[in-house]
């Protein structure tokens, strides 16, 4: 008896800095988001282990979003994948070509103001490996509109599976008209550069594009979100 | 036998490692079967998204495309492309072989080995020969 007593006390003591060591942010993430996004690099980076997660990996958070985006959208998410993550579990064929399945796809949750910001803020700590991103690649030069679109349309192919305008475009990819007010600049360039460093096994190819292109495609996304997604 | 392949495609997403087996003689995936799971499980990965559920060109990307991706299920389509093209254009894109820029280049995704796969995999679904 002494003794379980003493195990119990000795547990709550190791417990105790845990817990407190947890923001409500953390706390937020283990209790509602980790049941569909890894919050912790996954050992297994395989492409069975893609077909299994439910959502898209968040242990880089940190490095992917813009804070103010993330508080927004957690009080009211959006659909950002037209066909879901992911995206052949969520079509069905059709008389012309596939649809999505709208019957598979289930609501994002959605918090109250002050846990969304709690949220946000804990991802935003959550950085990922130091090698993630190429820092500092983005150069921030305008774009002109007309030239990213014939990139991103026809040269390059973007289009194929990405919405550069609602409802115009692929849908296996997620809608690029609010990357720029969701995504970090050299996320997004690091992403086009080479997707699967990122994300592995991920459907979207890495296109071996030149630095003149990644600029090019990098800075037509992030001015979409203020020509065409407001 | 010429099997009826829009009817057996639901097979492909809702049962796939099932059909996969029944074609690779009752085993894992294996090079004596006509195709591996591995290049099953990257074409509903990988292919799928532009070349459809039914393997006819008509994915959930191809509303909006200027140019229509190929019909994997035209076995006269397929039949003229020989193993060693298709291979190419898979591993290097369209504009490699003078066609669509939006076929990606893959092989930075996939492997020579899994690329050969995946031809076989295309033989099997246009049931159009060896292509050799």
């Amino acid at each position: 008896m002494k003794l379980s007593l003493l195990a119990a006390l000795a547990m709550g003591l190791v417990a105790a800095p845990a817990v407190a060591a947890d923001s409500v942010g953390t706390g937020i993430l283990k209790s509602q988001c980790i049941s569909c996004h890894a919050i912790v690099k996954p050992d297994n980076a395989s492409l069975a282990r893609l077909w299994e997660r439910k959502g898209p990996d968040l242990y880089y958070a940190g490095s992917k979003f813009n804070r103010p985006w993330l508080e927004k959208w957690l009080q009211n998410p959006v659909r950002i994948r037209p066909a879901g993550e992911f995206y052949t579990k969520h079509i069905k064929g059709s008389d012309k070509e596939d649809v999505v399945d709208e019957s598979t796809m289930a609501p994002h949750v959605k918090l109250p103001k002050a846990d969304a910001e709690a949220a946000a803020e804990a991802l935003m700590a959550l950085t990922g490996p130091t090698d993630l991103l190429s820092k500092g690649a983005f150069k921030g030069e305008k774009v002109s509109m007309s030239m990213g679109a014939m990139f991103f349309n026809k040269l390059r192919g973007c289009a194929a599976c990405h919405q550069a305008k609602p409802g115009t475009g692929g849908s296996s990819g997620p809608e690029l008209y609010t990357a720029g007010e969701r995504l970090q600049p050299d996320y997004i360039y690091s992403y086009i550069k080479n997707p699967q460093a990122i994300d592995p096994h991920i459907w979207m190819p890495t296109l071996n594009l030149a630095e003149p292109d990644l600029q090019r495609l990098t800075g037509y996304i992030l001015q979409l979100s203020a020509s065409e997604g407001k | 036998m010429k099997m009826n392949f829009g009817q057996r495609v639901p097979a492909f997403l809702q049962a796939g490692l099932l059909v996969a087996t029944c074609f690779v003689s009752g085993g894992p995936a294996s090079a004596d079967g006509p195709y591996t799971q591995g290049a099953l499980r990257n074409y509903n990965t990988y292919c799928v998204q532009c070349h459809g559920i039914n393997r006819n060109g008509r994915g959930v990307n191809s509303r909006d495309m200027s140019v229509q991706p190929r019909d994997h299920s035209d076995a006269k389509g397929m039949g003229d492309i020989p193993n060693d093209e298709i291979f190419h254009v898979i591993k290097d894109g369209g504009l490699a072989v003078n066609k669509s820029v939006l076929m990606p280049a893959w092989g930075n995704v996939m492997n020579d080995e899994e690329i050969k796969e995946l031809v076989a995999y295309l033989r099997f679904v246009c049931n159009c020969g060896s292509g050799k």
